[in-house]
């Protein structure tokens, strides 16, 4: 099952190796991992999305590993419903003169904005969340998506 | 005021008396700084010999240890013996020099990422970058080894950092937003604890090494006597509850009594006390204690239902939560178990085969019997390290050190010096193999120059005991770097450091040779020729529940 765990940590060098040090030492793969600063410049927030690869008790372990690292000051796991999340990527898409348009009608429906133009190729930007982005890549799979760069998922709690 | 300068004067609030370390070009500074504190500096011969002292002498005193180390080489060499502290959450400052900061990252000269690479086994570590920071990093990391679950803390600082001056005073209090260790148990937690004791018939406690770090002993003595629940021990814990009473029934798990097994395995309800149920404790875990309803107290709730499941989980100190117990625990009915057992320990006491040749518990005995139990021993690891366990029984809390948690061979001896300096006055042992005693042999000059009194009580079998006798139980008896040919005349050995030497190679000749060695005021090695292939029984294989012993005996 895939987790989204968002992490508040103190601001510091090292911080992330830390962090990231808890997934690999116990052969956790990180799918995508977003930091940056909150209001307050001493704190960042990291949104790390997991695999539990089954395990829910060694994910609970994660968790309170991650508590316990100093530098860690708070983290909540969401569970569906209880966040909002999205992702920006960037899509470099294959075009020719004859599938231009329809790449274009995709985008629009999608609400993807055009950022490069060249003979042949498009740089779409999207922002969305997971299904959203799962079903533009699908569309887009076969005109050729030659380069795919994203953020990683941020997440934020309802209310 | 320069770096290095209010580094000392930090260690000196915190209550530092001595450091046990090695020097280097990085950390000059600092060694010069040694002239103008009241700090006692001991120079290991080796930095491992210095991280394990520290740690002994911590696990002796529950203070804190310090060692310090150089740059690289200096660092690496520490790395043994800080894993060693974390392993079994000993509080432990370790300070290494760096180069200057300019150079980090350059591969400059006895460089190392020492923060990178021991990351995976300390509590927390820093990197000073800025002098400015020292001083509340030097209070952060005492407060954050000795808090909570303790454990070791590195603090890297560059020579510029050093040499750098800051006006920065130091603090008075540590505050760290993301640390916040829960000390007082949750009182319905601890109220639910209190009902399954009354309802329970078949109780045990399973005590570990957390009852040691908060001071539980008292408490727990107190709850057994409220309730006289039967008390069996990790390694770590060893002690903590008389193993002399009636109602102690001694180590349990791989190399523990089969009444502690047999009494876990029947039970139904574990009272688990800063424990965490090792794999050597519970062996198969799937049969583990199949009946047993599962309390775990511990302050570290990565602890709890990290490998059994977990009915009644209490986060707090144990000391703490322990107190607050006694205050409402009534005992439950448990007549019937208590007599069984008192029969299981009368049915299958420890014992050992007499063969002429020395038996090696034998002499764990007679230590015992030399020192009427009021000693500090250190072991080694291996075979001397599960005889000592099994055969001198602990009184006491803090009177046994043994690497338990990573398993260090050449821990035991810097150990006893750290703990002889700790207590001056008490009599400290290090019962050790004949393989493991060479890796930190060294430290004999330690000895001899600071004029320590310690013992070192070599079980000198020829061979790498505990490793032979898996090699002669599941490999066919195919022996592969297990015979210790060549090893040295170790009363020679001793001699040319300046320390006494005994041999002994007769039975009738042990008790003697232990009561000259404790009458002598100096470091004594005594070579105990003992039986080359002894077992340590009883025993769970690999993979077996922990009522699956071989007892060796038949
Ligand atoms: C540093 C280190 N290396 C290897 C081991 C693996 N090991 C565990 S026990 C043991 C044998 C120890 O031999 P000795 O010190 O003679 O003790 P004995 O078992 O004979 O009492 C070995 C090699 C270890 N625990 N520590
Ligand atoms: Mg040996």
């Amino acid at each position: 099952m895939r987790h989204t765990i968002s992490v508040l940590v103190e601001n510091k060098f090292g911080v992330l190796a830390r962090v990231a040090g808890l997934f690999s030492g116990r052969g956790f793969n990180i799918s995508s991992l977003a930091v940056g600063e909150t209001m307050d410049p001493a704190v960042s927030r990291m949104t790390i999305v997991v695999d539990d690869q089954g395990s829910p008790r060694i994910m609970e372990q994660v968790e309170k590993q991650l508590n316990k690292l100093i530098n860690v000051i708070k983290i909540q796991e969401f569970s569906r419903g209880e966040s909002v999340d999205r992702e920006l990527i960037l899509a470099k898409v294959k075009t020719t003169s004859a599938t231009r348009s329809e790449i274009l009608e995709i985008a629009q429906i999608f609400r993807a904005r055009v950022i490069d133009v060249s003979p042949s190729a498009l740089v779409l930007e999207v922002t969305g969340a997971d299904d959203k982005i799962k079903a533009l890549l699908n569309l887009l799979a076969r005109y050729g998506v030659k380069e795919l760069v994203r953020t990683g998922k941020v997440a934020i709690a309802r209310g | 005021m320069k770096g290095a300068k209010i580094l000392l004067e930090g260690l000196v609030k915190e209550g530092v008396e001595v450091i046990f370390g090695y020097p280097g070009g990085a950390v000059i500074d600092i060694f010069d700084e040694f002239h103008n504190y009241p700090i006692k500096f001991i120079l290991t011969r080796h930095e491992q010999g210095a991280a394990h002292a520290a740690d002994g002498y911590a696990r002796a005193s529950g203070k804190t240890g310090v060692c310090i180390a150089t740059s690289r080489p200096g660092g690496t060499n520490l790395v043994t013996g800080i894993a060693t502290a974390y392993m079994d959450s000993v509080p432990m400052v370790a300070l290494t020099g760096q180069v200057p900061t300019a150079m980090i990252g350059n591969d400059a000269f006895q460089e190392a990422d020492i923060v990178g690479i021991t990351r995976p086994i300390t509590k927390h570590n820093y990197l000073v970058t800025d002098v400015d920071d020292l001083p509340g990093v030097i209070k952060e990391a005492f407060h954050i080894a000795s808090s909570g679950r303790p454990g070791p803390v590195l603090i890297d600082i560059p020579k510029d950092v050093q040499q750098a001056d800051t006006k920065r005073p130091y603090p008075k209090k540590a505050e760290i937003a993301g640390y916040k260790p829960v000390y007082q148990g949750h009182p319905r937690q601890i109220k639910n604890l209190a009902e399954a004791i009354a309802a329970a018939r078949k109780p045990v406690l399973y005590v570990g090494g957390g009852a040691v770090a908060s001071g539980a002993s008292a408490e727990l003595r107190k709850l057994v006597e409220k309730t006289s629940i039967p008390v069996t021990t990790t390694l770590m814990a060893l002690g903590v509850f008389p193993e002399t009473s009636p109602l102690s029934l001694g180590m349990l798990g791989m190399h523990g009594t089969q009444y502690a097994n047999f009494a876990i395995m029947d039970s139904d309800l574990i009272i688990a006390a800063g424990a965490r149920f090792d794999d050597r404790i519970t062996g198969k875990i799937s049969e583990f204690a199949p009946h047993a309803r599962i309390a775990h107290i511990d302050i570290d709730p990565t602890s709890l239902k990290k490998n059994v499941r977990v009915d009644v989980p209490v986060v707090g100190d144990v000391r703490l939560v322990l107190k607050e117990l006694n205050k409402i625990v009534k005992p439950g009915k448990c007549g019937p178990w208590l007599k069984q057992i008192r029969s299981w320990k009368k049915e299958f006491p420890l014992a050992y085969r007499d063969t002429g040749l020395i038996p090696p518990q034998y002499v764990i005995e007679q230590v015992y019997k030399a020192t009427g139990g009021d000693a500090i021993i250190c072991t080694e690891v291996g075979q001397n390290q599960m005889w000592t366990a099994q055969f001198y029984p602990f009184t006491e809390p803090r009177t046994f050190l043994s690497s338990g948690g990573l398993g260090t061979m050449g821990y035991g001896f810097p150990a006893a010096i750290g703990a002889q300096f700790a207590f001056p006055d008490r009599t400290v042992i290090d019962i050790a193999g004949d393989g493991s005693i060479q890796m930190n042999i060294q430290e004999l000059t330690t000895a001899v120059v600071n004029k320590l009194p310690v013992k070192v009580v070599i079980l000198n079998n020829g061979y790498l005991g505990m490793v032979r006798q898996w090699q002669e139980l599941f490999y066919k008896k195919r022996y592969a770097g297990t015979i210790l040919e060549g090893n040295p005349d170790f009363v020679k050995l001793a001699e040319a450091y300046g320390a006494m030497g005994i041999r002994v190679e007769e039975k009738k000749g042990v008790l003697p040779a232990l009561k000259k060695a404790l009458k002598h005021p100096g470091p004594v090695v005594l070579d105990f020729k003992v039986a080359g292939e002894e077992n340590v029984y009883p025993m769970v294989p690999a993979g077996a529940n922990i009522r699956q012993m071989i007892s060796g005996m038949a």
